[in-house]
């Protein structure tokens, strides 16, 4: 076959011609953005369910300062979510959102060490992005804790004298408000902290790696980018999570 | 340019490639854990055609409770067992779990994986012009996923409580509540949990095919030179990432609230006169999770079949396909609509019925780029050059029935007529001849057409007209009086309707339809035969036995690891150019540069042919 090559210069060729990769990333990270898409329907239809059932219930009405829970409204969540570990023995009795407050914090904290330890991939610092993925996972592991600890509060409950009233919360009743408010808060947290521990649990895997240097090895911290971006949608999930269920 | 430095290059953009490293692979790895496409896609294959197999057998049996009610079914006994009562007929809960398992098996299991998941995996790498999957590991764990799924649903169909029955959408309350039917006891969990695996393999498969659409595609592969077939898998991936997680979704909430204690989608129900705890949830919250992906899975199952028949009749037409672009464009509309007319299935759900008007709408529109799609078909064989191989007649059939079925779609997406049609067997007709019967013939042009690649044999010819005929004429015969039927107000999913006299009346024709169904199965049997045969006994194949211009025909007859013993082809051109006017030959493949056809070239090709940039290794495997 007679070979009448001429040069083209490459720049003016179509970057979606093919033999490229169009979009300047690896099929790794394509795969991770066309997944967290997909993971981002699933939270969406959640929520949408959250929604529907919520607005299905009647709200309080009148004044705050009359609130009690009551199976037949949703409730104020300022009085569900309004202890801290020590608040009673500190004398606090009402805190609204001041322990999720600081847990949501934490989160976003652990998504700006993620940012650095990517940043330091680039560098191909090993050094730095075990400190930072360390930082990381920490963050992760302090989110799931207070999570943890919220959880078993909501479970045991509030206390109240009459024996009549059911105490805390499980999947089928609760003393805050209709039953699928509890049955929502355990499925839509849990569903969310069920990924923060996948993410804690892939965060480590990598951390794991670049201290062995595999990924050095390997020539590319690509890794921590990707585990960083499933790390990234977690946080924004849980800004809708927190939303939905603290401030709205 | 040198070979080496293309082999580099690739090395760089593939780093996972294996070249024609031809080292021999044991048994487990070839042909159980492969990470080759074109194993799983035969993997996908033959399991998709097992669950065929029982998914049209167990239609045939409750066509035999239709057609023939109150007759002795004993002789069935050895099969089913228990579920054949002591006067010989079935169970009426067992008819209902057939019916479920016939659509869940026939919608997911074969028109999904068994259609989406053989030829997204056999031709998207063979097509675009790449060494595998972008993740072959990914792509195995896809089919394991599958296999499992598979597995659960297939020991489901043997609990002592019968497998799910309330019916291929589960439902609730039907689908939690045990206490109302039997299968919706383990049957329905058994059914939750294969799911949840199946969603697995979607998603996996999906993600690697898009990923290997926008990544791998060789030299020239722009989208605008794609055939429509990798288009098709391509939207069709798109669609199921993003319907398939709101299932997702909906299944956990159903789990949770049947094992649980959850009330989501539960509220005031009474069970003999007993009120359950739940309230507070809402049932019609389900169908609104479900629909949205239910709907877009009706197109999940019709446009990969619509692909192979766009690339099947261009072939066989030997022409250029009609409205390339207007192909593109109305799949990417059908995609984009599939995703709000969800609510056209719950018309009379006690939806509003402004909202009702809102998505009849939107719904009547999707006749739109569905109309376009089968005018250019017909413009595409119009003064075509048509050769009749049994793929080419099995896409000439799919076109009968998605515009036999799709006519009657205008009137289902109506929302007054809705409020007659509903739930009748005019549903049934309707969408078991433009989605099933429409998506299966494109299964099988799909299977008849690539066979030759797959195995590198061809399926007997006169075997394949003789499969062709009975089956076309049998759909017909048996869901064309189903629209009569529906008519007469006969509801889907009634055991019997002998009870009523103003239905037997169509009593004869309910046995007719279930004669007709009896027959038409009874031929899909010549085509296992023919299939299983020609693997290891048919006629050797050639290359390029359709004459065909996409890149997998520039492979060896056998393709190994890698499918290109040389370098990738560059693309220089279309997958159309069939009699191009000029040309000798009535077809010109892709890879050949438009440098060395000036004769067939148009001016602007004239201009393009000037700055190609033609490697001289192009074509390692020219096939003329």
């Amino acid at each position: 076959m007679a070979s009448t090559a001429v040069v083209v210069d490459d720049k003016d060729e179509n970057i979606w011609g093919g033999g490229t990769e169009p979009m300047k990333s690896s099929y790794g990270k394509l795969m991770m953005w066309f997944f967290l898409l997909s993971d981002a329907f699933t939270f969406s239809a959640l929520l949408i369910t959250y929604g529907l059932i919520r607005f299905k219930s009647p709200a309080f009405e009148g004044d705050v300062a009359d609130f009690a829970f009551s199976p037949d409204r949703w409730p104020l969540p300022d009085f569900v979510f309004n202890a801290f570990p020590g608040s009673h023995a500190l004398g606090v009795d009402h805190a609204p959102l001041v322990f999720v407050g600081i847990m949501t914090f934490v989160l976003i904290l652990s998504s700006v060490t993620m940012v650095l330890a990517v940043e330091a991939g680039h560098r191909m610092d090993r050094k730095a992005v075990e400190k930072w993925m360390l930082w990381t996972i920490l963050g992760g592991f302090t989110f799931l804790g207070c999570q943890a600890w919220e959880w078993s509060h909501f479970i045991e409950g509030i206390h109240v004298d009459d024996l009549n009233i059911f105490q805390g919360a499980n999947l089928s009743q609760n003393q805050y408000g209709p039953p699928n408010f509890a049955a929502l808060f355990f499925f839509i947290t849990g569903f969310h902290g069920f990924h923060v521990f996948s993410g804690v649990v892939l965060n480590f895997i990598i951390f794991y790696q670049t201290t062995v240097g595999i990924l050095e090895r390997r020539g590319t911290y690509e890794m921590v980018e990707k585990v960083g971006l499933y790390w990234h949608f977690v946080d924004l999930v849980w800004v809708f999570v927190f939303t939905f269920f603290y401030l709205v | 340019m040198s070979i080496t430095d293309i082999q580099l290059e690739e090395n760089l953009a593939h780093h996972d490639d294996h070249h024609d490293d031809h080292h021999e692979q044991s048994f487990i790895s070839k042909y159980i854990f492969s990470t080759d496409h074109k194993m799983i896609a035969k993997q996908f294959l033959i399991t998709g055609i097992m669950w065929a197999v029982i998914g049209g057998g167990l239609s045939i049996i409750f066509r035999l409770q239709l057609g023939f009610p109150g007759a002795d079914l004993s002789w069935l006994k050895p099969i089913l067992g228990e579920w054949i009562d002591a006067e010989g007929s079935i169970d009426p809960e067992f008819y209902l779990a057939l019916v479920t398992m016939h659509g869940t098996i026939m919608v997911f299991f074969v028109l999904t994986a068994g259609l989406s998941g053989t030829f997204s995996n056999f031709l998207i790498p063979l097509q675009i012009g790449a060494r595998d999957m972008a993740s072959g590991f990914m792509n195995m764990l896809s089919y394991w996923m599958f296999f499992l799924s598979s597995a659960i649903m297939f020991i489901s169909l043997f609990l002592e409580t019968g497998p799910a029955a309330g019916g291929w959408t589960v439902y609730p309350p039907l689908s939690i509540l045990s206490d109302a039917i039997q299968g919706s006891g383990g049957g329905m969990t058994l059914w939750l949990v294969s799911m949840v695996f199946f969603i697995a393999s979607t998603l996996l498969g999906g993600i690697n095919y898009i990923a290997t659409v926008i990544n791998m595609r060789t030299k020239g592969m722009s989208f605008s030179r794609l055939p429509l077939t990798v288009w098709a898998f391509f939207i069709t991936a798109v669609i199921g990432l993003l319907s398939f997680p709101v299932l997702v979704a909906a299944a956990l909430l159903l789990v949770f609230d049947r094992s649980f204690g959850t009330s989501f989608y539960l509220s005031e129900i009474f069970i003999g006169g007993e009120a359950l705890p739940n309230i507070g949830g809402s049932p019609i919250l389900y169908q609104h999770l479900f629909w949205f992906l239910g709907h877009p899975e009706v197109y999940i199952v019709i446009l990969p079949a619509l692909g192979i028949t766009s690339e099947i009749i261009a072939t066989n037409s030997r022409k250029p396909i009609f409205g390339y672009r207007a192909m593109i464009g109305s799949m990417l509309a059908i995609a984009f609509l599939s995703f709000i007319v969800w609510a056209h299935h719950m018309f009379v759900s006690g939806l509003n019925p402004f909202l009702g008007s809102i998505f009849m709408f939107l719904t009547l529109i999707i006749a739109v780029p569905s109309a376009v799609k089968a005018f250019n078909y017909i413009t595409t064989l119009w003064r075509g050059n048509i050769v009749f191989t049994p793929a080419m007649l099995f896409s000439i059939g799919l076109v009968s029935f998605f515009i036999s079925g799709g006519l009657t779609g205008i009137f289902l997406g109506n929302s007054a007529l809705d409020i007659n049609l509903h739930d009748t067997y005019f549903v049934v007709a309707h969408f078991h001849l433009v989605m099933g019967s429409a998506s299966f013939f494109g299964l099988m042009a799909g299977v008849y057409h690539w066979f030759p690649k797959m195995f590198g044999r061809m399926m007997d010819k006169t075997m394949g007209y003789i499969h062709f005929w009975l089956t076309f004429v049998g759909v017909y015969l048996v869901f064309f009086p189903l629209h009569y039927i529906g008519i007469a107000g006969f509801p889907r999913r009634y055991y019997a309707f002998t009870n009523f006299d103003a239905f037997s009346t169509f009593g004869d024709l309910n046995t007719f339809v279930s004669i007709a169904a009896i027959v038409t199965f009874a031929a899909q049997f010549l085509f296992l035969f023919n299939f299983f045969n020609s693997i290891f006994r048919g006629r050797k194949a050639p290359e390029n036995p359709w004459n065909s211009n996409t890149l997998e025909w520039t492979t060896p007859r056998n393709p190994g690891h890698g499918n290109w013993p040389g370098p990738i082809p560059t693309v220089y051109r279309w997958a159309y150019d069939y009699s191009k006017p000029g040309s000798d030959s009535d077809f010109i493949p892709q890879h050949i540069p438009l440098s060395q056809t000036p004769e067939s070239n148009f001016p602007h090709e004239e201009e393009l042919a000037k700055s190609e940039v033609i490697s001289e290794d192009n074509g390692a495997h020219e096939s003329h």
